[in-house]
């Protein structure tokens, strides 16, 4: 099994009619993803692709029963929209949005905590499972099904590591971004514990950067709690303080948050940290063996 | 987004809290008009740069009279302030805040933030007032006092006074420095604040309380519920090259390097400079061209490198995903036939319709180096500086 997203999959798409949503729709449909409804309000009625349209998520859920939200609503609509499909009981939601405001991802958060609701982003670059699912806005092709999970803050980054290990023959559990925000869903701590519990992932790779202390919160987690081999990579060494290093969550603050901190995390719970990004893949072959 | 101390001020008022009595000057004869209405006493002249350290670079002066205020603003207006945050270039002074002066007596310290890792808004104290908060942070943490804010309650009544009661206040101050430390939280919420700092909050011989220093940094997120707030930006305060790649919807941060880079991602591109670092070079900025990059945003990303004098060699690392590497490709095709490449360009491309992006490359003529991989592209930059 993969994480979060398989084969049974159902894929409800927020904001659908909009140019990023059915462009990403199409891409994803093309996947083999399995896109059962779609939500802009005032259009519904309509169809996109052969795919109904709905002017709520609760209509939309009732009548075609999704399991996965994928937002694809610009920043000032956002936030409601993820707590519309929170309302409506969708359990895992993925949201691509980037600029949405810190404040109102704390409230957010808060509130699907509180419903046990899983929450992928903002400004994520998805999740896709090789070979079942996808429901981001990464090139399917050079992914490859196996037995390697990723967790990462970033989306070009992610590639280069996934392609890396799709050239090796190294194959691919789940691959999810975290998001690039300040405050976001699932953390690198609550994405180790559902990788560690999958029967098909065997090793994860975790990438991280500059910004917040998600990377030394994942490494004393993982110390005590994960007993698959992890990989490491923090990007940012050379990325100087106070400035915002294109997400916004990417930011030496205060003095916290450096590379250099994350990486001593990491080798002071005994996780093997990459220093050269090119070798990410090299790394985890030979620890798997291949 | 960051302003200035004056404006900060301004915002402070506004909220209720005390601020010194003053205003913002641009020329000697406006700090001495400004200087004269505050009646008698010390006056501050204080320079509005976007930095910290202004005291200890020259960039403050406590006069007495309305005709020194004159001179002493003389003195600071256009010069060009160094600090600590500023680097070596420093920044020119364009603006002055003119303000009574105030008798210390102590220093509090006041700041509101968001904390990340539990996810909430974090409004904190210290008696350590005065003095760069990370200091006392680091090496004596238990003298900061923090209320953690939950999102559904807001900052409740008995935080602001457990705060208040922290920090060892005379009994007659404790409910205003209360009503203070409220404020700036309404403050932060209502304007979507990143950083929110009053330091020094001042007790002065009168026994009044002032916000004698203060930051405020919106975030940018959030400026869209805040149009208004446009005009308090300064661009003179941000690096040119800087502003302009942002009105061509760029990410470009300048660095100190040699080595210019242009990415797709900003992980990716974080990834590429400590690359380029790694194998002995320097890189001379950060630029993400994003992952929806037109031919456009490439030429005039490339422009952008290409003036900064002390870049020596180009690298572009491109991994195409939703960005495909044919439209790259023609887009840094184009960008050469109109304006002139005279450095060394090393290019690393994968992903989408790469097989195509390599043939336009390839069959446009241009002298551009290429490279498989990360590795090789890094080395292949480092070699062509060696032989120049």
């Amino acid at each position: 099994m993969s994480i979060l997203i398989d084969r049974n999959t159902r894929v409800l798409v927020q904001g659908i009619t909009g140019k990023e949503g059915m462009f990403h729709t199409r891409q994803i449909l093309e996947y083999g993803t399995n896109v059962v409804a779609g939500v802009t309000p005032g259009k519904g009625g309509q169809q996109i692709d052969g795919i109904p349209v709905f002017n709520t998520v609760a209509q939309a859920s009732k009548e075609t029963g999704p399991n996965v939200s994928a937002i694809f609503v610009p920043p000032a609509f956002a936030t409601d929209a993820i707590l519309e499909a929170g309302d409506a009981g969708i359990p895992l939601i993925v949201c691509f949005t980037e600029g949405i405001p810190p404040l109102d991802m704390i409230t957010v958060r808060k509130y699907l905590d509180g419903e046990k609701i899983k929450l992928i982003g903002p400004n994520t670059p998805g999740i896709i499972s090789p070979g079942k699912c996808k429901v981001g806005l990464m090139a399917g092709y050079i992914h490859k099904e196996g037995n390697v999970g990723v967790i990462s803050r970033s989306g070009t980054l992610t590639y280069e590591v996934v392609y890396q290990l799709t050239k090796r023959g190294i194959g691919q559990s789940t691959c999810v971004g975290i998001g690039g925000d300040p405050i976001v869903g699932l953390s690198f701590s609550e994405l180790f514990r559902i990788f560690e519990s999958d029967t098909q992932t065997d090793a994860v790779i975790m990438i991280g950067e500059i910004g917040g202390t998600g990377e030394e919160e994942a490494a004393r987690f993982i110390k005590t709690e994960i007993k698959k081999p992890v990989v490491a990579f923090i990007a940012g060494r050379t990325a100087p303080p106070g400035k915002r290093m294109g997400h916004a969550g990417a930011i030496i603050t205060r003095g916290r948050g450096t590379a250099e901190e994350k990486i001593q995390a990491l080798a002071d719970a005994g996780i093997r940290t990459v220093d050269n990004p090119a070798d990410v893949g090299e790394v985890m072959a030979s620890m798997l063996k291949v | 987004m960051k302003v200035h101390e004056y404006q900060a001020k301004i915002i402070f008022k506004e909220f209720g809290i005390p601020v010194p009595d003053g205003g913002m000057a641009e020329s000697p004869e406006r700090a001495r008009e400004i200087a004269a209405s505050l009646g008698k006493g010390t006056i501050a002249i204080k320079a509005q740069v976007h930095a910290g350290g202004r005291g200890k670079g020259g960039g403050v002066r406590l006069v007495g009279t309305p005709s020194e205020a004159e001179k002493a603003a003389g003195e600071i207006l256009g010069m060009r302030l160094v600090t600590a945050q500023t680097g070596s270039g420093g920044r020119v002074v364009r603006k002055l805040l003119v303000e009574k002066g105030v008798d210390i007596q102590s220093e509090i310290y006041l700041g509101v933030t968001v904390d990340r890792s539990r996810r909430c808004v974090v409004v904190m104290s210290s008696e350590a007032g005065g003095v760069e908060i990370e200091k006392v942070a680091g090496e004596t943490p238990e003298r900061i006092l923090t209320e953690h804010v939950d999102p559904g309650l807001g900052f409740r009544p008995f935080q602001a006074s457990r705060l208040a009661f922290g920090l060892n206040l005379p009994p007659d101050l404790i409910r205003k420095a209360a009503g203070i430390i409220s404020a700036l939280y309404r403050l932060f919420v209502q304007m979507d604040c990143s950083l929110v700092e009053i330091n020094p909050l001042v007790i002065t011989s009168q026994g009044e309380l002032v916000a004698l220093d203060g930051k405020i940094n919106f975030d940018d997120n959030g400026l869209f519920r805040h149009r208004e707030l446009e005009d308090l930006r300064d661009i003179h305060e941000e690096e040119p090259l800087e502003v302009e790649a942002s009105q061509h919807n760029l990410n470009y941060i300048k660095l100190e390097g040699n080595v210019g880079c242009m990415v797709n991602g900003a992980g990716l591109a974080m990834a590429t400079m400590d690359m380029i670092k790694l194998v002995g070079g320097e890189p001379a900025n950060f630029l993400d061209v994003g992952g929806g990059a037109t031919a456009d945003m490439v030429k005039n990303g490339l422009r952008i490198i290409l003036s900064d004098p002390n870049v020596k060699a180009i690298l572009i690392n491109i991994f195409g995903g939703i960005l495909r590497c044919d439209v790259l490709a023609k887009g840094l095709v184009e960008a050469a036939k109109e304006i002139a490449i005279d450095l060394p360009v090393v290019i690393r491309l994968e992903g989408t319709n790469v097989e195509e992006g390599r043939r336009i490359l390839k069959e446009s003529g241009l002298n551009l180096i290429t490279a498989v991989d990360m590795n090789e592209a890094a080395r292949k930059v480092l070699s062509v500086l060696k032989t120049k």
